[in-house]
């Protein structure tokens, strides 16, 4: 047995600690000025972040072994939930997505984005990789039940995340090419009838995606308005609080989904540069974690984590640059929001669990 | 655990899953390139183009709201003002938390349950960084208190704004109407021009010259800095206030008619036959407009819906009454004009009526009869026998023709919406409502007002006046002119002529007008108290309108019946014969007698309005 580094006996990854750190303080200072200077704003954020650590801490001290052996009924547990919701969920912004739990509102599809990737990892570790047909098509159903129930509230954005963590794991799994591109194939059969199932809103957030300029005051505003606060900035950015699309409200959605425009408009080019590095940096480690996790589970729960912490990033980037249609999905640890937060740090807790608790035999 | 990985090939799938791992990172080196390259290309070479487009944000446009016409009355009285008020306005998006933030705010000022749902329901429909008001009509305590308060509450404010206040409340309510706040009328707005008001016309006059009490709508463009603060105005587009409304209503009459109708239930309409200026616009009783003007609470509401005297009807346009007697006249011009009589012509009255073959009898309001009676004495006594041979032998064809021609039956045009047709039955009527033939027996009854015929007071006033004028057919109107606040322009408005009954000898209205004047001004006339010591002439015709049917044997005893079941009394008059220059319509229902209760009233209208014609004239 090797002498145990601080991190590995407190469980805590310092290199993805950091990253994270570095990430949320930049959040925090973005959310001041996108939220007008308010400090309550700030201060409730901070308070979040403090419990999402917490829960990232705690998760981390969970052996990987445990975490797999819990997937499955995760899993049956968040289909239940998801099920619950369609009965029971309070609507929100037109949406059935929330259980009132009396003393918190909980979204059953936060635990999907962590638990699908778990199960799918579970599923595919048990035998030997890559995984045959069958099994291929086994997990594509687990992951596309969850997937058809959280479209249904409809909360399209989240959909697509989980379905995104479901097929990295399997992606990592290494899935065959030739199934791949088939995969993709039929993906995009089934997109007319994905736009037949499509809500008015949604439908017209994709039109508008395509041609913003057709509805200027409407559906495109949101596209226009944040193309434009990131094109003023320019390179060296307006400067901290001197953002006019943000502050003079032109911006909507500025201190949550388009958190990304308050960024580009008063830090520039120069901001997103070092921004990305940090994004970067925390998706270097997570796959170098990937990789040198022990066991199978362990690699794809960590990589399939870590790629949809990615995707998270590019969507919402994406989006706000007018490069992707507008969906709800928040710059991760950045935007003002608790849940994703929360959710994003159990993922990370479950990676530093990974890597913290390898054994190491000498030889 | 263990045991398991072991049956599998370790380094294998290590391998495999490392190399999965370098091709998304791939991927992912990719994609972050083509983030990069659309920020460069957004930042760096659109730069300029986005800048411009973030200048010209920087430029905000808001709407300033024109102030709202007042309303005055003929002699210049005001009678709908803008009174400055104080409210409680939040603008949302600068708010974390609304309920904790209303919470705190109901430690200083009161703030209703209704309120909040109001405030919520708005909150909803506007955009985010509007100001939305949570509390109206703060008053100077509640400003103050605020005002010390004002740093724990960001985002929340006192709004100055202007209330619309009708300063005679319920007396002219049914005139003017009132404004409320704007909710669903938003379908037929210009919004634009709304984009900064509150509230409409929602009854009555405010209603219908909502166009021209409004005004239009200001802009002001001024440039903002990074967080909001205007730097200077640009432009300022200066709103074109509402225009004033003067109303044709002479306040004194008014006063006087609600005064003589001591608080019952009916309505009294006064017009000037030359123009159809309405002098006197009555509909008792009526009710507060300044609570609606800022919305009434349901219970307040409820308790006017459910009033037996029923105050939100505007009886003027929309109550129908039976007209009773006061169709008499037209009835005799209607008989002379199609030779059915001539005016010496002498009905037998007995006291009752049968149709031939037929035992039911038409009694006469007077039980030992009238005698021989001509057209004269048949109005000045008001003979029900004689009217109704006159209409069984007119027949309903020609009473309808005729009574149309007159306007029962039709709409005024007066210059309000809500108005009622009532009826003026004919056969062509009756199958389709009732889907029966027209029996003899209810042409009789109309001769004398009762039966299907309905009329509004309003009705009654213009078809007096039309025989005051001799056939000249006017529409009523409530609005003279209007003037511009700014250059005080006054922009009289043109009456409406509407078209002459020609009769084929004129004569015939010297004979009905005659007989209306000694109704007043003759021996045995039904109103000849009314008639007494006038110092002028005037001409009427009394009406008691049955509200209930009484059987053949039975009496009308008034102490017998409740009250809501006794006769509706009606009057028309007038004034002065030789060139009339007020004509008159009132309605007391259940007053009993027309000559009685009505008769009195008209009297005293027209004492006043003779008396003070030099005031008149001028306004």
């Amino acid at each position: 047995m090797e002498e145990q580094s601080l991190g590995q006996r407190l469980h805590i990854d310092f290199p993805l600690f950091f990253g994270i750190l570095v990430l949320c303080i930049v959040g925090l200072v973005v959310i001041y000025s996108a939220g007008g200077q308010d400090m309550n704003l700030v201060y409730r954020q901070a308070v979040k972040l403090l419990i999402a650590l917490v829960g990232m801490v705690i998760v981390a001290q969970l052996p990987p072994a445990e975490i797999a052996r819990w997937s499955f009924g995760l899993y049956l547990f968040g289909i239940v939930l998801l099920i619950l919701v369609i009965f029971y969920g309070d609507v929100g912004k037109g949406a059935q997505r929330w259980l009132d739990l009396k003393i918190f509102r909980f979204q059953p599809s936060e635990l999907m984005k962590l638990s699908v990737p778990m199960m799918v990892a579970f599923y595919l570790a048990d035998k030997s990789l890559p995984p045959r047909f069958t099994r291929v098509l086994a997990a594509c159903v687990l992951i596309t039940i969850p997937v058809l129930l959280i479209a249904k509230q409809p909360d399209l954005g989240t959909a697509l995340l989980v379905a995104t963590a479901g097929f990295s794991v399997l992606f990592i799994a290494g899935i065959s090419w030739r199934l791949l591109t088939i995969m993709g194939g039929l993906g995009a059969a089934c997109a007319p009838i994905l736009w037949y199932l499509m809500h008015d809103y949604q439908k017209r957030r994709v039109l508008t995606f395509l041609n913003p300029e057709n509805d200027p005051l409407g559906a495109g505003y949101h596209t226009i308005q944040s193309k434009i606060a990131i094109g003023s900035g320019g390179f060296y950015g307006k400067g901290w609080l001197n953002g006019t699309q943000s502050h003079l409200e032109f911006l909507p959605e500025r201190s949550t989904d388009f958190i990304f425009a308050v960024f580009c408009e008063e830090f520039g080019m120069l901001g997103v540069l070092f921004l990305l590095c940090i994004y970067l940096f925390i998706i270097s480690r997570g796959l170098y974690i990937a990789i040198n996790a022990q066991d199978t589970f362990g690699q794809l729960l960590a990589s399939g984590l870590t790629l949809t912490f990615f995707v998270y990033i590019f969507v919402n980037m994406g989006m706000v640059t007018g490069q992707l249609p507008v969906v709800g999905v928040p710059l991760p640890l950045v935007s003002h929001g608790g849940t994703s937060m929360v959710t994003l740090m159990i993922g990370f807790g479950i990676i530093m669990a990974i890597h913290t608790h390898r054994r190491f035999l000498s030889f | 655990m263990a045991k398991e990985f072991a049956l599998k090939d370790q380094d294998h799938e290590s391998s495999l899953i490392a190399r999965r791992v370098h091709i998304s990172a791939f991927i992912i080196f990719l994609l972050i390139i083509m983030i990069i390259s659309r920020i460069f290309y957004l930042t760096v070479l659109q730069h300029d183009h986005y800048s411009t487009l973030s200048q010209s944000n920087r430029v905000k446009i808001t709407p300033i709201p024109p102030i709202r016409g007042l309303i005055y009355s003929r002699d210049g009285v005001i009678l709908a003002e803008n009174k400055p008020t104080f409210s409680l306005g939040v603008v949302p998006e600068q708010i974390d938390d609304l309920d904790e933030t209303i919470e705190q705010l109901q430690e200083i000022v009161s703030i209703e349950e209704s309120d909040i749902e109001r405030f919520k329901k708005a909150v909803k429909k506007k955009r985010r960084f509007e100001n939305i008001p949570l509390r109206l009509n703060l008053n100077k305590e509640e400003v103050a208190l605020f005002a010390v308060n004002r740093h724990r509450f960001p985002g929340v404010d006192v709004v100055a704004g202007l209330n619309r206040y009708y300063p005679l409340g319920e007396k002219l309510v049914h005139t003017i109407g009132y404004v409320a706040r704007i909710d669903d009328d938003v379908k037929r707005l210009d919004e634009s021009n709304y984009s900064g008001t509150t509230h409409i016309g929602k009854l009555g006059i405010e209603k219908s010259y909502e166009s021209l009490l409004h005004g239009d709508v200001g802009h002001q463009q001024v440039e903002v800095n990074a967080q909001g603060r205007v730097i200077r105005v640009l432009d300022r587009t200066a709103p074109k206030p509402g225009e004033n409304i003067h109303l044709t209503i002479d306040l004194s009459l008014q006063q006087i008619a609600i005064d003589a109708l001591e608080n019952r239930r009916g309505a009294i309409v006064a017009m000037d036959p030359r123009n159809g200026d309405v002098l006197t616009f009555v509909s008792s009783p009526g009710y507060d407009p300044n609570k609606f003007v800022n919305g009434i609470d349901s219970k307040s509401y409820n308790l006017l819906l459910a009033s037996k005297d029923k105050p939100l009807i505007n009886r003027v346009i929309q109550g129908k009454y039976p007209p009773g007697s006061t169709v008499k006249p037209f009835m005799g011009l209607i008989g002379l004009e199609n030779g059915v009589r001539v005016n010496s012509d002498e009905s037998w009255c007995p006291g009752w009526f049968s149709l031939k073959g037929h035992e039911h009898r038409y009694r006469d309001w007077k039980k030992q009869g009238h005698g021989h009676t001509d057209l004269h004495k048949a109005i000045m006594q008001s003979c029900d026998v004689y009217f109704y041979t006159l209409a069984y032998e007119l027949g309903i064809d020609r009473i309808y023709e005729g009574m149309s021609r007159f306007g029962f039956g039709q709409i005024t045009g007066i210059d309000i919406g809500g108005e009622k047709k009532a009826l003026m039955p004919s056969r062509e009527w009756k199958r389709k409502a009732i889907g029966q033939a027209w029996y003899p027996g209810e042409t009789l009854i109309l001769g004398i007002g009762q039966g299907y015929a309905l009329a509004t007071p309003l009705q009654l006033a213009k078809a007096t006046a039309t025989l005051a004028n001799k056939g000249h057919i006017i529409r009523p109107r409530l609005v003279s002119s209007t003037s511009n606040s700014i250059t005080n322009e006054v922009n009289a408005l043109p009456n409406q002529s509407e078209s002459k009954i020609t009769l084929s000898n004129s004569v015939y209205w010297d004979d009905v007008i005659t007989s209306m004047k000694d109704v007043v001004h003759g021996i045995g006339g039904t109103a000849w108290r009314s008639g007494l010591n006038a110092e002028y002439n005037f001409a009427g015709k009394t009406g008691t309108a049955q509200v209930i049917g009484i059987a053949q044997d039975k009496e009308y005893k008034k102490e017998e019946i409740a009250e809501e079941f006794q006769d509706h009394a009606l009057f028309i008059a007038f004034a002065p014969v030789e060139a009339p220059r007020i004509a008159i319509a009132i309605i007391v229902e259940n007053g009993g007698g027309g000559s009685k209760t009505a008769a009195p009233i008209a009297r005293k209208m027209f004492d006043h309005f003779m008396n003070n014609r030099d005031l008149i004239s001028k306004g």
